[in-house]
């Protein structure tokens, strides 16, 4: 039967010797390399799950009253597109189930491809040749995160209604064309009648980017083959690993159900993003404590932080938000997309490396590196400060001046005591070997 | 094996489990749970298979070299740059066809100018006119009557759901208030208006805290002292929240004089 098969697509497609060549490839295993592979997993449930979702979602902001099964808004007024994610979870049978499923795949899709990234970083799995798949990744990143908020957005409750007027503003900000900017994106002064199934049709279109982009991201690593982790017998012209075909394959399907049932364990079991409290969107009201979700919380801090600084020139003005909201973000982004090359230009290793480097074996990155996350942290506490000072019982203005000392000067100290246990590190590990 | 059995085991009984959960509509804990177990069970169920009952050698293999030869480039180069003459004996055309597609290019780039209409002077527009009446979001008149301490939101009349003019009516002790110049009589009794739209990033500033007069934004935390005119006195925002100047009516009902002292919302590049 497979010889048969086999036969007829060689004698279609000559496909023989590749596919041979395929089978045996030789894949390094290491846990930290699932991270990637537990981001494409939660791809394919998120890609599955929003199929279902979309055969019920109604992205219109047509205003109807709520007569479903949900009594505590029977009555009330609200846009058809929240009234259909009411459906979802209450009237469609496993609704509440897929709408969970969905939104607990694309967290784990997010945390998936950081905790991936972060390993290339720490490793310096992104060296030459593999600085055009770090770019690559990086864009998915962004893409993943811009989709992320639009699928957040769509459901047209007062959390995310929130978060669209922020979004709205900080466009607004730029200088030149924000104005112009943010109305079309928005198609007018927010809130207006077609932000919702404007930012739908990019929900829905984006993962086909995605995709596209995803499978080059593939196709790239089959083309340069996985790094090593350093170890006896790996070096730069040999990889060790176990074949493609049957073992590495068959733990690789193994691990999808496996991140398929932590998936559905959470949508089952953790209840997430309840819209029906939320309420519908009013531009009026606006639900206090009001977070977004965790992977975009570190720009909400920086708004938050920054201080008042409206600028004037020449009778135009910049206004304050544009620093924190957009300049930071491009050039954090800017050094990200550019790290590969700028590494290689400040040390002057433009070489070939297929080996990994443990972290402590490389101080000044990894001293960076955690420098990074700790800005980003405290710009995550700052993004939940009113809530923080209520849990610290203290006033939201001292914890803010403390917020804006902490973002300078905690990034430097958890950097150099990075520095220095690296150093540690990679001295004791030389006195062993 | 003995590992690999029993998660497959667990994997069809809680596939069938599921099957039964959904066709009873029995919720979102089972159906989740059950689904659970029956992937998880099944992939435990590889994974034991691939490690315990495969024999796994550890393969060591030349990585090859991803470059090609010096040959193999100098062969492309030249197939290319014979290609590339052909093209370029013919300027003109190419500059033709270049052109042709740059302009095709600015056309299908303009298209995105349907997307929005002209921001100016929409950002500037309030429908508070000279003698508008205050009304409630149920479109009630508002009587200067209400208490001290007091805070609602408040529309232009017949305008319950124009969003840019939504406005804060606070009541406060006439004696304390110090507004900016100008604005003597703005303020009749103690009734301040402000535009209710925050001027860093366009929340509404729902919280009023009545023993300080101050006005704060849930979102960024910036503070609004009221008694000064909205005047910013704590967190990010860059500017007063705009005023609404007020008188009372012969029917003593509360009307804007005319429109916000600035244009609304968060501020941009072409404000002014």
């Amino acid at each position: 039967m497979i010889s048969r098969l086999a036969r007829w697509f060689d004698s279609r497609l000559g496909a023989a010797s590749f596919a041979r060549k395929s089978i045996d490839k030789v894949f390094p295993d290491h846990w930290s390399f699932m991270l990637g592979e537990v981001a494409l997993f939660s791809f394919i449930v998120l890609v599955g799950s929003g199929i279902f979702l979309a055969l019920f979602f109604n992205a219109s902001e047509t205003k109807v009253v709520y007569e479903g099964s949900y009594h505590a808004l029977k009555g009330v007024q609200m846009s058809a597109a929240y009234r259909s994610a009411l459906e979802i979870s209450f009237d469609v049978r496993a609704g509440l189930f897929m709408r969970q499923l969905h939104h607990w795949a694309a967290l784990i899709f997010l945390g998936a491809i950081m905790a991936h990234m972060l390993r290339i970083f720490f490793t310096g799995a992104f060296r030459r040749p593999r600085e055009i798949n770090w770019v690559i990744g990086v864009t998915l990143l962004l893409l993943a995160i811009f989709n992320d908020f639009t699928g957040y957005s769509v459901p047209d409750d007062l959390l995310s209604g929130t978060g669209l007027r922020i979004a709205y503003s900080v466009l607004l900000s730029i200088p030149f064309i924000g104005d112009w900017l943010a109305f079309i994106m928005f198609g007018g002064n927010v809130p207006t009648q077609v932000t919702i199934s404007r930012l739908y049709g990019l929900h829905v279109v984006i993962p086909f980017i995605i995709l596209a982009i995803l499978t080059i991201h593939l196709m790239i690593l089959w083309r340069q083959k996985h790094t090593n982790c350093p170890g006896p017998g790996r070096s730069n012209q040999r990889i060790v690993g176990s074949r493609l075909w049957p073992v590495y394959s068959t733990k690789f399907v193994g691990l999808f159900f496996l991140v398929f049932g932590a998936i559905s364990a959470l949508a089952g079991l953790i209840e997430i993003n309840p819209i029906w409290l939320y309420g519908p969107f009013n531009a009026d009201s606006v639900s206090s404590g009001s977070q977004p979700d965790w992977y975009i919380i570190w720009l909400e801090g920086a708004l938050r932080l920054f201080p008042s600084s409206d600028l004037s020139i020449a009778g135009h003005t910049v206004p304050g938000l544009f620093f924190p909201g957009v300049l930071m973000p491009l050039f954090m982004f800017g050094i990200i997309y550019f790290w590969p090359y700028i590494e290689a230009k400040v040390t002057g290793d433009h070489s070939v490396h297929h080996v990994l480097q443990p972290p402590a074996s490389n101080p000044v990155r990894t001293a960076i590196g955690f420098g990074a996350l700790t800005y980003l942290l405290v710009l995550v506490v700052a993004g939940s400060q009113d809530v923080a000072a209520v849990a610290a019982s203290t006033q939201v203005d001292t914890l803010r001046t403390a917020l804006r000392i902490l973002v300078f000067v905690a990034p430097v100290a958890v950097g150099l005591t990075a520095y220095f246990i690296s150093r540690l590190v990679r001295k004791s590990d030389a006195g062993a070997a | 094996m003995i590992k690999a059995v029993c998660s497959l085991v667990v994997s069809i009984a809680a596939a069938a489990a599921f099957l039964v959960f959904y066709w009873n509509d029995m919720g979102t804990a089972s159906l989740g749970v059950s689904l659970a177990l029956a992937v998880a069970g099944a992939g435990a169920g590889l994974v034991f298979w691939a490690h315990d009952l495969m024999r796994d050698e550890e393969i060591s293999e030349d990585r090859g070299s991803l470059a090609s030869t010096e040959e193999e480039i100098e062969t492309f180069l030249e197939s290319f740059t014979t290609g590339e003459k052909k093209i370029a004996r013919r300027k003109v055309l190419g500059w033709m066809i270049g052109s042709a597609a740059g302009l095709l290019g600015l056309g299908s780039i303009s298209l995105i100018r349907s997307l929005g209409r002209s921001p100016l002077p929409v950002l500037f527009q309030t429908v508070w006119r000279p003698g508008t009446r205050l009304v409630t979001p149920d479109g009630n008149p508002v009587p200067a009557t209400i208490e001290q301490g007091t805070m609602m939101t408040v529309f232009p009349e017949g305008n319950v759901n124009a969003t840019a003019s939504q406005t804060i009516l606070i009541r406060v002790d006439e004696s304390k208030l110090r507004l900016p110049p100008g604005r003597s009589n703005w303020a009749p009794g103690g009734f301040l208006a402000f535009s209710k739209i925050c001027t860093h990033a366009g929340c509404p500033v729902a919280q009023f805290e009545k023993t300080v007069n101050i006005l704060l934004c849930p979102c960024h935390q910036s503070a609004f002292d009221v008694l000064r005119g909205a005047a910013v006195v704590g967190g990010p925002a860059g500017r007063p929240l705009p005023q609404l100047p007020l008188y009372v009516d012969s029917d003593g009902f509360l009307r804007a004089r005319g429109d916000f002292s600035q244009h609304p919302g968060p501020e941009f590049w072409n404000r002014s």
